[in-house]
């Protein structure tokens, strides 16, 4: 799983606040090269929420990314590199995505999560 | 790449092995695949350098179709693990990078910015009524771009309607009409192969631009 894929996911438990970012615990992760497409990136800049990739890619164990950023640095190719590693080519294979504010734990397993609520967490409509 | 080759490469993909009727889980057929798929690439360029969603992404026909077309990422959601391990094993045979999400559509929280199309043959709503318009509603609240969808053509109607007026669409077009072949999965089907009409739909959400950043 991308963390591209991480950052559209939400915790989806009833009565909670925010489910937003989802924590990540990791077991075994991987690392597949895809070939850089900088337009997309410039694209995907303005959708990605930043603080949450960037932890997340901490949690995997890459730590390049910087904290604070502005449209600028999509001129720089190391940046552009780097937001791409992060973006597309880090995978969490085994591990959990964790409820930020219940800490319950949607299972990771050979890179799926499984987001399936039991009952009693689902809101009623 | 060439609609042929798609539709050849799509053929060759594995399938259900023992489909759950309460799913409604049936293969979308390569020819419907590819052309729906095909359509969305060089009619309206609304796969190649995108994200797209595959929404009951099944055996992954969809998803895959869309990496084959240039997607930049592709991600697939489905309820069933079974379908899921199929795909990812389709995906690797196409040496795709595609993500797979299981979880249940109806109560999925995703964004709404990141997903330009999704693409989807979605349950048409003969086990649990009203399914397909679950789906509907909420591929057109997290798409940017396009929803391309299969339903039975003696919905239309009430699909136009309902997407125009309560799910947020700015526009619903029938691309086509298809016979969607039912082979004879079930043992309820008495004959060999049914053909049902389906339509192949592509509508656009109300823009979301401005919304945010």
């Amino acid at each position: 799983m991308r963390l591209l894929t991480h950052n559209m996911l939400s915790s989806n438990i009833k009565g909670l606040t925010s489910g937003f970012p989802l924590g990540i615990e990791v077991e075994k992760t991987e690392e597949k090269e895809v070939e850089m497409n900088a337009d997309f990136l410039r694209n995907m800049f303005a959708k990605v929420e930043w603080k949450a990739l960037v932890e997340a890619a901490k949690t995997l164990g890459y730590t390049e990314l910087p904290d604070n950023v502005e449209p600028s640095m999509l001129d720089s190719d190391e940046f552009l590199r780097r937001f791409h590693h992060a973006l597309l080519e880090l995978h969490l294979e085994e591990g959990a995505l964790v409820c930020p504010e219940t800490g319950r734990k949607f299972p990771v397993n050979k890179g799926i999560p499984n987001m399936l609520l039991h009952e009693d967490e689902i809101l009623l409509q | 790449m060439k609609l042929k080759q798609l539709e050849s490469l799509l053929g060759s993909l594995q399938q259900f092995d023992r489909p759950k009727i309460e799913l409604e889980q049936y293969p979308t057929g390569p020819h419907i695949a590819s052309r729906l798929l095909y359509t969305a690439e060089n009619s309206f360029g609304d796969l190649s350098d995108k994200v797209v969603a595959d929404f009951g992404c099944g055996c992954g026909t969809l998803g895959l179709a869309a990496g084959l077309l240039g997607a930049e990422h592709v991600t697939g959601f489905d309820i069933d693990q079974e379908s899921i391990e199929i795909a990812t094993s389709n995906a690797d045979e196409l040496d795709l990078d595609i993500d797979f999400v299981q979880c249940d559509i109806r109560n999925l929280t995703l964004s709404d910015r990141h997903i330009d199309t999704v693409v989807m043959n979605p349950p048409f709503g003969t086990r649990k009524k009203g399914a397909d318009m679950e789906f509907l509603s909420v591929a057109l609240k997290v798409a940017s771009r396009a929803v391309y969808s299969l339903h039975k053509t003696s919905t239309r109607d009430h699909i136009r309607r309902t997407a125009l007026r309560e799910y947020n669409a700015s526009s619903a077009e029938v691309l086509c009409e298809l016979r969607f072949d039912v082979p004879q999965l079930y043992k309820f089907h008495k004959k060999k192969e049914v053909d049902v009409a389906v339509d192949l739909w592509r509508f656009i959400p109300t823009s979301n631009q401005g919304r945010h950043l």
